[in-house]
């Protein structure tokens, strides 16, 4: 969208008094949309009670999860949304600066997003990054140390980038659909926000969906949702489902005879121990085998750890290299137990969530796929492959 | 006022002296790397914790009062 087609959909930006403003979002309830679900009026309270005044704010589009396209389709799409979101918070919470941090991944958004930028008349300098690929590099820390120092590797937190971020200052990190939340939520009110979703979720999200769906893609659907219908608006299921991925690659599977009674519910989600993350869904369906599916993502993540903790470089590794073997059917069965017990071994004991998630990941693999677990001792798998992207080689999708 | 263990794990190369040291609070993965009880450390471990945290080669261990570090 240009600008010109944006201010007549969307209107000019509106003018709130910074302290009405963070106000208006806490009413509305959002939360971060990066995966952390964290309240974001929360976030914006703590950089604009900082002592320091030079405040940044770093829009996080670095979009790491490989089966997720939101951020890209809206920093092409809608970089002004975005960028009104931006220059929002950085009022809202008296920042200086603001910087878009994007993946080389989002090349094709890049230049439409500085032609935004520069056709735009922020009373604020904006800035966009770009910073090379690797999963642990949408980490909120790793983002602040690259920017700061060129490496894209977390840090030991605290301090968090609230307390001391880019340059030192206080920073707000969000990711680009939070922020272009805000700037709808500043345009049209709380009450407006709440009119789709539920009480304790109000509002809409983008979800990617793809996989075993007859149209993948980046959908916008509202809390409160039904699973079904979720698959439904995007195409529905080319296939009887095995199972349905839920928040990415450190999200849970959920097995299918589980899909028809969920919802898109934070409370819910969280009941049967799964999160909405980046808001990925991922439909496997029965033709796949999700146990090989499964120890290509667990051995993808082992590859992607910084490298700097003892438990997550060594111990991803050769939980990966386990889970590989009991999916081939050459380690023996009762080797599950030894891949549970390192997986809760190797839980929090990284400076940062990337060892978490993946042990996470790994857990609901072995208890979903147990059958293909038993099966695979005797039998050769046939399935074909689903293909879950890896890394950069994730389609852009529509 | 309590006494936590708490280790860097990027600073943690698992030279793995503080398990040798504190066996009671700290043993060691399938790796090397320490896995550290969290909880208090009791008022008769506090020497010995005090010693693991002086022991180890890369400053990655050390108490944490409720003070902070």
């Amino acid at each position: 969208m240009t600008l010109a087609e944006h201010t007549r959909v969307h209107g000019q930006l509106p003018a709130h008094a910074p302290p009405q403003l963070i106000e208006m979002i806490d009413r509305s309830g959002l939360r971060g949309r990066g995966g952390a679900d964290f309240p974001t009026a929360r976030k914006l309270r703590a950089v604009a009670s900082a002592r320091t005044r030079e405040r940044v704010v770093v829009v996080n589009g670095s979009e790491t999860e490989p089966a997720s396209a939101k951020d890209r389709m809206l920093l092409s799409r809608l970089p002004h949304l975005v960028l009104d979101g931006a220059v929002l918070a950085a009022e809202a919470v008296g920042a200086g600066e603001v910087i878009v941090k994007v993946s080389e991944r989002a090349a094709g958004s890049i230049r439409g997003l500085e032609g935004a930028i520069a056709v735009r008349e922020d009373g604020i300098p904006v800035q966009v990054v770009t910073a090379p690929d690797g999963y642990v590099a949408g980490e909120e820390s790793a983002v602040i140390h690259y920017l700061n120092k060129g490496q894209q590797k977390p840090t030991l937190v605290p301090p968090r980038p609230y307390e001391r971020g880019y340059r030192r200052r206080p920073t707000l990190i969000s990711n680009p659909e939070t922020v272009a939340q805000i700037a709808l939520i500043a345009r049209h009110g709380d009450t407006w926000f709440r009119q789709l979703g539920t009480v304790p979720d109000p509002g809409s999200a983008l979800v990617t969906i793809s996989g075993a769906v007859a149209e993948p893609g980046v959908y916008e659907l509202a809390f409160g949702t039904g699973m079904p219908d979720l698959l439904d608006a995007a195409g529905g299921p080319t296939e009887p489902l095995r199972a349905l991925l839920v928040g990415g690659y450190f999200g849970t599977w959920v097995d299918a005879s589980e899909i028809s009674r969920l919802h898109l519910s934070r409370e819910e989600l969280r009941g049967v121990g799964c999160a909405l993350g980046s808001g990925v869904l991922i439909a496997l369906g029965e033709s796949e085998c999700g146990l090989h599916e499964s120890a290509r993502v667990i051995n993808y993540l082992a590859g992607e750890s910084a490298g700097q903790c003892g438990p997550c470089l060594h111990g991803l590794r050769a939980l990966a290299d386990l889970v590989c073997d009991l999916a081939d059917g050459v380690a023996h069965a009762q080797e599950r137990d030894r891949a549970l017990r390192w997986a809760s071994e190797i839980r929090g004991r990284g400076a940062c969530h990337h060892p978490n998630g993946a042990v996470r990941f790994v857990e609901s693999a072995l208890s979903v796929f147990a059958a293909e677990l038993e099966s695979h001792q005797h039998h050769r798998c046939d399935a074909r492959s689903a293909g879950l992207p890896l890394g950069h080689v994730a389609k852009a999708h529509k | 006022m309590s006494n936590r263990l708490r280790v860097d794990p990027i600073a943690c190369d698992g030279h793995g002296q503080c398990a040798e040291l504190l066996p009671e609070l700290i043993r060691l993965d399938d790796w090397g790397y320490p896995i550290i009880d969290e909880r208090e450390v009791p008022p008769e471990l506090l020497d010995l914790a005090r010693r693991a945290v002086d022991v180890c080669p890369t400053l990655a261990l050390w108490l944490e009062n409720s003070s902070g570090r």
